[in-house]
């Protein structure tokens, strides 16, 4: 075998760099979803849809909302969950039940390291300090 | 093992089944459901919407302000001073807005006198045949938008338009809000903006900010219907265009 050791050692360093992000996780605590601060009982109960739903697709249902809105003019959403009807409007309906950007949208898109730009035009509710 | 024809077909048949239950389920997980969304009952349509600007009834600079207001606090558009201005509604004098060939012994008050100014709102707009991306389009109604999640900032529409009436943000407008509508987004560094009919007001059955401040000087209604007060008047007034000769056909009229 020709320069097997050379090969080997290669093979060693770069099963190391592969694997790095594997070794170097062990013993650190695992991902946990972080806890959502939902909006008080008098404001709301319910949410446009089911929250495991909501939870899992809000961007796909907000993406359409925004063309719904924008391009075709439709602004009123019916509920499938409940049949009640929803302005389609991240300021106008959405932030007016979850009331703090920090304490629900940023607790888990700063978890999942995920960085939407919904912010950048619309405008987030005032934190109250 | 022996490979012929047949066996192959059938692994390739299961194989073909397995992933097409993989695929479908994951497709299921979102449906989106058109059939739930609806305009606002109370929404105000037409065919294609314009505006009628009876200038007769402006008399000072400080006539146009409330209007100006109206629809820049409405709206969120910061107040930038110096060339990286944004404007929606502006005014400008008679040679700057109607800069074709003038009557040789004009009118003497043409010369002093200003006249309000907006997104025309053609029926054939060269913004909309510019914009690479579709971000700024023509509404069934008439009303040329924009579509601020698909702007790239190209700035194409701002070449396109003969009129100016579009503005490019160079920094984040947000410092130069005074008082920011919560009800109503800003616009972010990097895209085009203009004026847009006031499409969110016309959705919940409200005039535009400005025909609602103006108090009667603005005329806003359908130009396809015949009966519509806008016709009327358009019918009983002799009014001009803005460059009409570039066949932009505007939508919006003055009355001289």
């Amino acid at each position: 075998m020709f320069d097997g050791g050379k090969i080997i050692a290669g093979i060693i360093v770069f099963v190391g760099l592969m694997t790095f992000p594997f070794w170097y996780n062990v013993g650190q605590a695992a991902y946990k979803t972080p806890e959502l601060q939902l909006p008080p009982k008098d404001v709301a109960t319910q949410c446009v849809e089911s929250a495991e739903w909501m939870r899992a697709e809000h961007m796909q249902l907000l993406d359409n909302w925004r063309d719904w809105v924008v391009r075709d003019g439709n602004r009123v959403y019916t509920s499938k969950q409940s049949g009640a009807h929803f302005e389609m409007s991240l300021q106008k309906s959405c932030m007016k039940c979850h009331t703090s950007k920090e304490q629900f949208c940023d607790k888990c898109h700063t978890a999942a390291a995920v960085a939407p730009y919904c912010w950048d035009c619309h405008i987030a509710p005032k934190e109250e300090k | 093992m022996k490979t012929n024809r047949r066996h192959f077909l059938k692994v390739a048949g299961v194989t073909a089944m397995g992933l097409a239950a993989g695929a479908g389920t994951a497709a299921a997980s979102y449906l989106p459901h058109y059939d739930h969304v609806a305009p606002n009952h109370d929404h105000l349509t037409a065919g294609r919407w314009g505006m009628v600007i009876d200038t007769r009834k402006f008399h000072h600079k400080e006539d146009f302000l409330p209007l100006v207001e109206a629809c820049h606090k409405y709206h969120n558009v910061p107040t930038i001073p110096g060339n990286q201005e944004i404007k929606w509604l502006w005014t400008d004098s008679f040679h700057h807005s109607f800069p074709n060939k003038h009557n040789e012994f004009l009118e003497e008050k043409m010369h002093h006198q200003d006249f309000l100014l907006l997104c025309n709102h053609c029926k054939n707009p060269p913004c909309v045949r510019v914009c690479p991306t579709q971000a700024t389009y023509k509404r069934a109604d008439g009303i040329v938008i924009m579509d601020m999640h698909r702007c790239i900032g190209c700035r194409f529409c701002m070449a396109g338009c003969p009129y100016g009436s579009r503005s490019f943000n160079f920094q984040d407008p947000r410092p130069f809000i005074a008082e920011q509508n919560t009800d109503y987004p800003t616009r972010t560094k990097g895209v085009v903006e203009k004026c847009n009919f006031c499409a969110e007001r016309l959705a919940e059955g409200k005039l535009p900010a400005c025909v609602e401040a103006s108090e009667g000087k603005l005329i806003f209604g359908d130009l396809n219907n015949p009966e519509s007060e806008i016709r009327h008047i358009l019918a009983e007034n002799y009014t001009i265009r803005r460059k009409p000769d570039l066949g932009t056909e505007p939508s919006v009229f003055y009355i001289i």
